[in-house]
């Protein structure tokens, strides 16, 4: 697993494919009317394990397994599939529910799939990482494929033939082929889940040739609700009786309420009740709740607040900068991550062979479209949620620690998310809404965030400063690189920087270099702050990558010529202390060789075209993209062609949504460093709505994207995070060939790209 | 005076609604039309985007009382009689959407474009929906998919 990449405070660890806690992995019930269902229960807790039906085949008076079920065949033929993950379109609705399909042998359109709610006894349900295909992938092929096995076994013994003379032709039938028999798999159930369950080891795998789900385009499974307006997400929560409710949070962050006028509020059309909000793990704030959410958000225009601001007010963006700038003067600011060889000899050495830049990103906001909003019912000793949430068991936490209740007292129903990016991984919605619900018990209350709650109550993707240094020897190889991150730290009271602030020893070219020093100086802050998709890896690669094109420039030598050399001969290079994942350069190398190949790299452009290359191994998943774009000579950009390029092992799932995140990681990676920058003045957010924290619009976005996957024999891993990192280099190093121009600091709007 | 208003060929009574409440908030809160979704309260995103008399309009900035006797389409209105538009077939095909929360809004936007200009060019498309953000970055599917759907006889 690749928890070097992952901030373990956010994500807790994935159990690794081919670990499973054998006791807890599969069980087998008998449905009432005469059906197979298969039950998969990963990484189960002894407690649970214990509480757990005993022996499954005995069934159940109602048959009704429905939450924790992944496959439920009935009697009739109907096949359930259960989506046991959060959706925010990263398509895993439709992806892993495709691996059970595949190893069940029956056909995508014979699946009916339903969205589970959260339930431990269905492993780990997070949306991060880009965890949900390794973690899954192996686990849920055998879970698929026994349910086929006991299928064929049934039949087996229905025709008292052994299993070895059937076969499934992929349409939930068994065949005989010898006698020409046939039988359902809803006629085979009953008997089926009577069976005793087989070794999951040892039931039998599909050749990967065999395929007839996995590696076709397949469309979203909630994509007619989706086109025809259907309640999904969270905001379309609707319960009988249901209020709706504004938060409104001191500006700066942390913040209290000293006082507000709430019986004018109270008095106001619609308002039935406002109140001052204070429990364990909420902000605090004021909450106005109403018969509409208008009636809400008109009523904050009378709300009167005084706060007691806070130390936060004393920060901003300015003062960030100049307090990284006053760390780089200091030649003892920091605490040294990684120095091999010796940097600074390297460097004396060196002469006219150093070169330095400094490279600056600001924070970002992860915008999601949806809102962020919970819909929460308390009623004595109990809260029901409707969450669009990334991580629904820390909004169980989350909402429990609100209300003093323990966390089995919260039921979590995990709704369709409008976006997810990371923002959704941090309950703090989740909490306030359970908070809010509290004060009308047996009422079901549904929050929503305004715009601008949303952009400035964020957990920023945080800022970064690096300075980087870097020694050419004579022949123009990359000799050298040290770099003295300016980042910040988890809170006022500590060294330590926030776990989606830090950089990695192992960070691209760490473990490549005969001489590297890596610095980190951590800035003390209150400024909230979140994993925003592949967390650090999507900041740091634009002042890693941009600078590495700077080197490959001072060589001389062609930029990819030069990459391939630092990236070296095809080997494993293990992490550091063995705590990280692998960085297999052959596979990084093909890609780069793929996007170069692909992109047509090296044949010549006009003047004020240019393309460029930049490659990011992050999230177990090795990206390289090629951006093509032409500058007019009034600095007006036009992105032409972006070529994206990856290896993500041996099997895409779904290639119709392996090539949307691809599509959307550019589009993403563009939006954000061509556009996007969050700012601080007075510990206080500047930017309320999108037009002044702008997203890019269609006629801004690339005029084409190419999507190549090289398959290599490795494991398949995940695509939500990893094509994102090498975006903004490959833009900038992209911008640089075709007007000359460096852009060493984002976003790339605030540059003047006009050439003569 | 109660107020009324046309959605979807229906009459739809909203009582004694406040008049400035924005239509969005009208489909979403009094009458549980939720497909048409709230993104930014400004007319900045497109995500609230419905027709009035067939042109697309920001129903986020739209108070009711302005829309007596405007005939206002919403997505749930596209399909009629359970079969899907060719724009809204096109979008399931192409499997445009990531999240979905924007596309009930590049849906609206795209069906006005195409029913003034049949056989939209690249750049009629992206001047026509350059009012709909999409966060997922879904805009080269957007693109197919309206192309896709034109091309239908």
């Amino acid at each position: 697993m690749n928890l070097s990449e992952i901030d373990p405070a956010t994500f807790p660890p994935a159990t690794p494919p081919g670990h499973l806690d054998r006791r807890g992995f599969l069980r087998l019930s008998a449905l009432a009317g005469g059906g197979l269902a298969l039950a998969l229960y990963l990484r189960l807790p002894s407690d649970l394990l214990a509480a757990a039906p005993a022996a499954a085949a005995a069934g159940t008076p109602d048959g009704d397994f429905a939450p924790n079920l992944f496959v439920r065949i009935t009697s009739a033929g109907e096949i359930t599939i259960l989506a046991s993950n959060p959706e925010a379109g990263q398509g895993v609705k439709t992806a892993l529910p495709m691996i059970i399909a595949e190893e069940l042998d029956v056909a995508w359109t014979q699946v009916r799939v339903v969205q589970a709610d959260l339930d431990p006894r269905l492993g780990r349900q997070v949306a991060g990482g880009s965890q949900a295909t390794p973690t899954h992938y192996e686990p849920f092929r055998r879970l698929g494929a026994t349910a086929r096995f006991l299928l064929v076994a049934a039949a087996a013994a229905k025709w008292s033939v052994h299993a070895s003379e059937l076969s499934t032709p992929g349409d939930a039938r068994v065949v005989h082929a010898a006698s020409g028999r046939a039988a359902s798999y809803g006629e085979l159930a009953g008997a089926a889940a009577l069976l005793p369950l087989p070794d999951e080891k040892t039931v039998p795998l599909k050749n990967p040739a065999d395929f007839r789900v996995m590696g076709r385009r397949t469309g979203g499974v909630d994509n007619p609700a989706i086109v025809t307006g259907q309640p999904l997400f969270g905001i379309d929560t609707r319960r009988p009786g249901q209020l709706f409710a504004t938060f409104v949070k001191c500006p700066v962050f942390g913040g209290k309420v000293r006082s507000a006028n709430l019986d004018a509020v109270k008095a106001l059309p619609g308002v039935k009740h406002a109140c001052v909000i204070d429990a364990p793990g909420v902000s605090s704030g004021v909450a106005i709740v109403a018969t509409t959410t208008w009636q809400a958000f008109k009523a904050r225009d009378s709300l009167k607040v005084e706060w007691d601001e806070g130390r936060t007010a004393a920060e901003s963006t300015a003062g960030f900068a100049a307090a990284a700038e006053r760390a780089w003067a200091d030649p003892g600011s920091g605490k040294i991550l990684r120095n091999d060889g010796d940097f600074e000899a390297a460097r004396a050495a060196a002469g006219a062979n150093l070169v330095g830049a400094r490279y600056t990103y600001p924070f970002l906001s992860h915008a999601n479209l949806e809102p962020q909003n919970c819909t929460a019912l308390f009623t004595p000793g109990a809260l029901e949620v409707w969450a669009p949430t990334q991580a629904p068991q820390r909004g169980r936490e989350a909402a429990a620690k609100a209300l003093g209740l323990p966390p089995e007292a919260v039921t979590v129903r995990m709704t369709r998310m409008g976006g997810g990016f990371g923002r959704r991984l941090t309950n703090d919605f989740v909490a306030e809404a359970a908070a809010i619900a509290r004060e009308l018990p047996g009422v079901p209350v549904q929050l929503a965030w305004t715009r601008a709650d949303d952009m400035q109550h964020d957990w920023y993707r945080p800022a970064g400063y690096h300075d980087l240094r870097a020694v050419l020897d004579s022949a123009g190889s990359l000799l050298g690189w040290s770099d003295h991150f300016v980042t910040f730290a988890a809170g006022y009271d500590t060294a330590e920087p926030s776990g989606v602030a830090s950089l990695g020893p192992d960070e691209f070219p760490g473990r490549f270099l005969p001489h590297c020093l890596v610095r980190q100086t951590p800035l003390p802050n209150g400024i909230p702050m979140g994993p925003w998709r592949a967390p650090r890896a999507s900041a740091q690669s634009f002042a890693h990558q941009s600078f590495l094109d700077e080197l490959a420039v001072a060589s001389g030598r062609d930029p990819v010529a030069f990459k391939l050399a630092v990236l070296g001969e095809p080997r494993a290079i293990p992490a550091t202390g063995g705590k990280g994942p692998v960085y297999h350069t052959g596979r990084m190398a093909g890609v780069v060789r793929l996007a170069a190949e692909k992109s047509g790299w090296g044949t010549p452009l006009p003047k004020g075209s240019g393309r460029g290359l930049a490659f990011h191994f992050s999230h177990l998943g090795y990206a390289a993209i090629v951006v093509e774009v032409t500058v007019s000579p009034a600095g007006e950009l036009t992105v032409d062609r972006v070529v994206v390029a990856a290896d993500v092992g041996r099997q895409i799932i779904n290639p119709s949504g392996a090539e949307n995140q691809a599509e959307g990681s550019v589009v993403d990676g563009i939006s954000s460093c061509l556009l996007q920058s969050i700012t601080l003045d007075g510990g206080r957010v500047l930017q309320t709505n999108f037009g002044d924290m702008p997203l890019l619009r269609i006629a801004q976005s690339p005029k084409k994207i190419e999507t190549h996957f090289l398959v290599t024999d490795n494991p398949p891993t995940g695509l939500g995070e990893p094509i994102i990192p090498p975006v903004p280099p490959a833009l900038g190093n992209a911008l640089f060939a075709a007007t000359g121009k460096r852009i060493r600091s984002l976003p790339i709007s605030a540059h003047d790209l006009s050439w003569s | 005076m109660p107020l009324t208003l046309n959605i979807n060929g229906k009459s739809h009574d909203l009582g004694s609604i406040d008049p400035s409440t924005p239509l969005l908030w009208a489909l979403r809160d009094h009458l549980g039309l939720v497909g048409t979704k709230y993104g930014c309260g400004q007319g900045l995103c497109g995500a609230c985007t419905v027709h009035l008399n067939g042109q697309p309009s920001r129903s986020c900035i739209l108070p009711v009382n302005a829309l007596a006797g405007v005939k206002i389409t919403t997505v749930e209105g596209l399909a009629k009689g359970g079969q899907l538009t060719a724009l809204q077939q096109a979008w399931c095909d192409r499997d445009v959407a990531q999240c979905g929360y924007c596309q009930a809004g590049q849906l609206m936007s795209a069906t006005a474009l195409l029913a003034r200009t049949p056989k939209p060019t690249d750049e009629d498309i992206d001047a026509a929906m350059s009012g709909n953000l999409c966060r997922c970055g879904t805009y080269t599917r957007i693109r197919q998919a309206i192309h896709t759907a034109a091309a239908q006889p």
